[in-house]
């Protein structure tokens, strides 16, 4: 019964030797020049080190905020779609309804000020 | 589907969700226009004109059976809207007053209410918890309304902690009870009971989420913080409406979905906490100075007089708590309102009982009515707090649970002291110094005084007894 896993093995096996192949590679032959910005974790462009108790722009929370919004309605909109023919003119003006009531959301954040990313001229 | 039949029963949420989202376009397009208040206190008018038009007919289902209308749940909206409509009239000259009128709060209510009614009419664990989330989140957002002082984020932080950890008892008891059987239908849980350990796991985490919600002891510790850090007129509508709501859910669930089964006693569990909800709110309230956090322990002790009409578990008892809360809102709006009115004005924190020395005479029509709603708050004849007791402890009586009224009475005695030392301060003591007092706006003094001739005539017109309470909420 385990044979049927091999296959799996032999990937992973693979992507092992390819993964240490590519990065010995690019050590031996790319040029080697670290500084001080370079070797540190990648953090989207924050400073990976310091006090716990850090201060963040509230611009983060917010995009991220709407971000999940309509991430969340594309779940909902995904299955409606493909369904759409067999339900009906109902679901339809539902789904209106629903897409009506995210983009008053939307106009709300917008006109105060949520994706200016300026906080001088935020209206919050 | 039967979309129009769905909507119509539905029709006091979708009114306000609408209006919700109006307030919120207004505010999008012009901040702080006027309008917003007016679109708010207009829509609940018509909203709470449909809901009394649905008092009366039999409960049904709706919405593929996630909602119920009519019966007891029509009158649960009619509590929910008319304890909206006063708050918010209360707060606009209050918001005013303390630099705090922002578009949003009205919003924020508007979303709440159609939560609330989402909530006092679930037929499902689905729509119950949706309503349940909806009115939340929107009042942990109230109660940090004051965002620059300490006090209201400490307690929007408190409230928002617990209530979701409370959330997360609801949904786990919740869970168990799908695990138990197969269903989230609350009819369908009713049908399904059993005394399997999941199934008695899952009903007493369910009643732990729904204690929480309505500040039952002992998990009231957030209340006297939250009720003192929100601004008034909407720390009444957190004590009234999002009580009301919760315990129209808890009636709804524990008629239908929690029957007696062997071996889940609920009704002995909510006696219990009945008995130590009501002395120790009422115990602790009589060494508060801040009215406030009096208020906040006057409304624990109050959720307890209401459990105590649940845990007699007839449909006696469910109409004896829906006439409660009817009561319970429309005196404890009032006795906000009245504070409210007096910590609009500027120079000594009106809402430590001391500075309100002398005021009874400064201003007689507002000490008259804080007197009003404090005698029927404590249950003093010929106000409507008075009914509403005489009735949840009767339902005890005739559920044989004399022990449960006899302490709840007792409790009720002690709690006259804390609502007459109120009246003493207004009346019998100096007034500290000069201090302004700025004059409300007709609107406000006379939702004050339509509050007022409710609680009075309540209690005076028995206009609900009981046959006539039954018939309007048919359907156990």
């Amino acid at each position: 019964m385990l044979d049927s896993y091999f296959p799996i093995l032999i990937l992973a096996g693979i992507a092992i030797v390819l993964a240490l192949l590519l990065m010995t590679l690019s050590r031996i032959l790319g040029p080697y020049r670290p500084n001080k910005h370079k070797l540190n974790p990648y953090e989207s462009g924050m400073d990976p080190v310091g006090e716990a108790r850090e201060r963040y722009s509230i611009s983060f929370y917010l995009v991220a905020m709407e971000f999940i919004v309509f991430d969340l309605e594309v779940v909902f909109i995904y299955p409606w779609a493909v369904r759409y023919l067999d339900l009906g003119l109902g679901t339809f003006i539902s789904m209106m309804v629903f897409i009506t009531i995210l983009l008053i959301g939307l106009l709300y954040t917008l006109k105060k000020g949520t994706l200016d990313w300026d906080l001088k001229t935020n209206k919050i | 589907m039967d979309y129009l039949g769905d909507l119509q029963a539905f029709l006091p949420g979708i009114i306000t969700a609408v209006a919700g989202l109006a307030v919120i376009t207004i505010e999008a397009l012009k901040s702080g226009h006027k309008s917003a208040y007016w679109v708010t206190s207009f829509s609940l008018i018509v909203a709470l004109f449909f809901g009394i038009q649905s008092l009366g007919t039999p409960l049904q289902e709706a919405f593929s059976g996630m909602l119920v209308h009519g019966g007891i749940a029509a009158f649960g909206n009619v509590i929910i809207l008319l304890g909206t409509l006063f708050c918010v009239f209360l707060s606009n000259d209050y918001l005013e007053g303390i630099d705090h009128n922002y578009n949003e709060v009205y919003g924020m209510i508007l979303f709440a209410t159609s939560g609330m009614i989402c909530l006092a009419g679930a037929n499902d664990l689905i729509s119950l918890f949706l309503g349940l989330e909806t009115m939340s989140i929107c009042l942990y957002v109230m109660a940090g309304l004051i965002k620059n002082e300490k006090q209201g984020a400490e307690g929007a932080l408190k409230y928002f902690l617990l209530g979701a950890f409370s959330t997360g008892f609801l949904l786990y008891g919740a869970a168990l009870l799908y695990g138990a059987t197969g269903t989230t239908s609350i009819p369908g849980i009713g049908a399904a009971a059993s005394s399997d350990l999941l199934f008695l796991a899952g009903a007493a985490l369910l009643l732990i989420g729904f204690l929480f919600k309505v500040s039952a002891v002992p998990f009231h510790m957030w209340t006297p913080d939250v009720y003192q850090a929100t601004p008034t007129t909407l720390t009444a509508y957190m004590a009234t409406a999002s009580k009301a709501a919760t315990f129209m859910a808890m009636i709804l669930v524990l008629s239908r979905a929690l029957p007696s089964v062997e071996g889940l006693d609920w009704q002995a569990v909510l006696s219990v906490v009945a008995i130590i909800t009501m002395i120790f709110g009422n115990i602790i309230a009589l060494v508060q100075d801040n009215i406030k956090r009096m208020l906040a322990y006057s409304s624990i002790a109050h959720a307890g007089y209401a459990l105590v009409g649940l845990s007699a578990a007839t449909p006696e008892g469910y109409s004896a708590v829906a006439f409660y809360l009817f009561a319970y809102t429309i005196m404890n709006v009032g006795a906000f309102g009245v504070v409210a009115y007096y910590e609009r004005n500027k120079g000594l924190d009106f809402s430590d009982v001391n500075n309100l020395a002398g005021l009874g005479f400064k201003k007689p029509m507002m000490g008259v009515m804080m007197s009003l709603f404090l005698f029927s708050l404590a249950g003093i004849p010929p106000f409507v707090g008075f009914v509403g007791k005489y009735y949840v402890f009767a339902a005890a009586i005739n559920a044989n649970m004399v022990p449960l009224a006899i302490v709840g009475v007792l409790a009720s005695a002690a709690s006259v002291y804390y609502y007459l030392r109120v009246m003493v301060y207004l009346y019998f003591r100096e007034a500290h110094k000069e201090t302004e007092m700025i004059d409300a706006s007709f609107l406000y003094k006379g939702a004050l005084v339509i509050l007022a001739l409710l609680t009075v005539y309540y209690g005076i017109e028995p206009i609900l007894p009981f046959g006539g309470l039954m018939e309007l909420i048919t359907g156990f």
